[in-house]
């Protein structure tokens, strides 16, 4: 617990009006930050996180004693230099890592607030987290980026603060969820709500834990941020530990000792309320409709530069869905650049050691920090 | 930078919006936003290109001219560029139509087949041209519809394109090309370079 009161965080004072309808207010928001803000206060960026992320990006994550999970980009050096760049990560709403959400306890019952949370979406997620503009007194961010539903975020930033970041990097992302990823985002809900522990979210005041359901809900999730070549190459039909099949349900197979590894890790440092929620903000995430089916009016009067990224093996946020976001944009005459990075990797990619991704984000960045600083003067 | 690229920047007026389609490394486009303040976008193939350009935060998308151009809208840039590349095209017809759909001018250059070098390889040797501006054996070039600049500018006519200028290129010698002398800059221009209009 001592950890936990290290932990960085704003209470947000003013009222937030939900998309549900709901009001919420005088609520915390955790974060995190790398690097330093300079005088003119030009070189912030605000990093968005991934459904299982948190505000712990860089080096050390205090809580889980693992490294952040963008520790290949962010960093002295790194694709965000914080050599450079004042980075702020926050953990969104819903989330289980010091912000709001269905763990926080609610004062009134002094029990934790459960299924009795709001659903939230990523509008309110992005707009909890503009109040860090506020409290750092940063008039305009350099960039905002993330991958995944960090991406979602960006661009969703954007829509609604046009003024606000001159760089946007949407990452391996969609501007509208598609019905694929809410079958696979249902699957995960369904096993955590199966789990007898479950409890109808109340497994806290009842001292037990969905902990099957929700490393089910992991592992059905895992398959999806890997190729079936990243899969082939790296296990293939390798055993685990013995020399023949043993006709039975043990994990047999390297690739079902892995996964139920990576169930079993993972509920050591999530709640599973939480993925119920945020994996349904991900779901409602349909910027395309917010503007009654025209994506390129998401955009309309933005200054931002922006640029987008997929990978070619990433068949749960494709190349094609990226590219809408690049036709969407072009279709204003918005300044965009895009390229899909080759890798076998698949939408975990953005996470991960992948050169080439990780030094062109580096360089564009750099580039263009440096090209609006001597333009300026 | 090429001569190519001294006489395409001569042609663009100041703060234009400029497409250039197979940008390449980005070189022209550096030139241009450096030296003509110009809002300038890119698109190329090829994926090592691409991360070039974006290293060095120019705009530039990763795409094909052939599939990619329809989502600019009409007239979106006042200049589009295609340097060297009409050749490559399955269907240059139609990249030419969409070009001048998207583009108030167009700028395409093209590696002159009528070159009086081609020829001899052609009339003497009896062999596909290899020279500086067409390197490739007939086995392994990318270039799918050669053409003269006497072709094009038959071409442009017979499509009903306006032709504001041509510029023949041989070497580092610029010169104009006109009506009556097309016949003979046919014959001794590597490229021809023309700027078009609907």
């Amino acid at each position: 617990m001592n950890n936990l009161n290290k932990m960085k965080s704003i209470i947000i004072e003013k009222t937030l009006k939900l998309d549900c309808g709901k009001e919420i207010s005088n609520f915390p928001l955790a974060y995190e930050t790398y690097g330093n803000l300079n005088e003119k206060k030009d070189n912030a960026i605000l990093i968005f996180h991934a459904l299982t992320g948190d505000q712990y990006a860089s080096g050390i994550n205090p809580i889980t004693k693992k490294e952040g999970w963008w520790n290949y980009a962010v960093g002295p050096g790194k694709s965000f230099d914080t050599d450079k760049f004042f980075i702020i990560c926050a953990n969104v709403i819903g989330g289980c890592m010091g912000s709001y959400g269905p763990g926080t306890i609610d004062p009134l019952t002094n029990k934790p607030i459960g299924t009795n949370f709001p659903v939230i979406t990523i509008n309110d997620m992005v707009n909890a987290q503009y109040n860090l503009l506020d409290y750092f007194k940063i008039e305009k961010l350099f960039a905002v980026a993330g991958g995944s539903m960090g991406g979602m975020q960006v661009l969703q930033f954007v829509s609604n603060f046009p003024n606000k970041a001159r760089v946007a990097l949407p990452i391996a992302c969609t501007a509208s969820h598609s019905a694929q990823n809410i079958a696979f985002n249902e699957l995960g809900r369904q096993a955590i709500m199966s789990d007898s522990n479950w409890k109808e979210g109340l497994y806290d005041e009842k001292s037990t834990n969905p902990d099957k359901g929700l490393a089910v809900a992991r592992m059905a999730a895992h398959i999806t941020y890997l190729s079936k070549q990243g899969l082939q190459e790296k296990f293939g039909r390798n055993l685990q530990e013995r020399s023949d099949l043993k006709f039975g349900f043990d994990a047999d197979f390297q690739i079902e000792s892995y996964l139920r590894y990576q169930g079993s890790v993972f509920v050591d440092r999530f709640d599973a309320n939480s993925y119920l929620y945020i994996t349904r903000a991900m779901d409602y995430f349909d910027l395309t409709k917010q503007f009654n089916g025209n994506l390129s009016k998401a955009f309309k009067d933005t200054k931002t530069k922006f640029f987008i990224i997929s990978f070619t093996s990433d068949w749960l946020y494709p190349t094609s869905e990226n590219k809408d976001i690049v036709i969407a944009l072009n279709a204003i005459g918005a300044d965009v650049g895009f390229v899909e990075i080759e890798t076998d990797k698949g939408h975990d990619s953005f996470l991960l050691d992948v050169p080439d991704f990780l030094s062109t984000i580096k360089n564009y960045l750099n580039t263009t920090y440096s090209n609006i600083h001597e333009r300026r003067i | 930078m090429k001569e190519e690229f001294k006489v395409i920047s001569k042609f663009i007026e100041e703060k234009s919006r400029v497409l250039d389609v197979g940008c390449g490394d980005g070189i022209l486009m550096e030139y241009l936003s450096k030296n003509k303040v110009v809002d300038v976008r890119g698109l190329e193939i090829s994926k090592e290109k691409v991360k070039k350009c974006l290293s060095k935060g120019l705009a530039v998308i990763e795409g094909d001219a052939e599939n990619d151009l329809k989502q600019f809208p009409d007239l979106s840039f006042d200049y589009v560029i295609l340097s060297q590349t009409l050749q490559a095209f399955m269907s240059p017809e139609k990249v030419i139509e969409n070009l001048l759909r998207v583009g108030k001018k167009v700028i395409v250059t093209i590696p002159n087949f009528g070159h009086w070098k081609v020829r001899i390889d052609l009339l003497l040797k009896g062999e596909m041209p290899v020279t500086k501006n067409l390197p490739y054996q007939w086995y392994n070039t990318p270039n799918l519809h050669m053409c003269t600049i006497q072709d094009f500018y038959n071409f442009c006519n017979s499509k009903g394109i306006n032709i504001y200028k041509t510029i023949s290129l041989n070497g580092e010698k610029i010169s104009n090309i006109s009506n009556s002398n097309l016949k003979y800059k046919n014959l001794i221009s590597e490229l021809g370079i023309f700027l078009l209009e609907k």
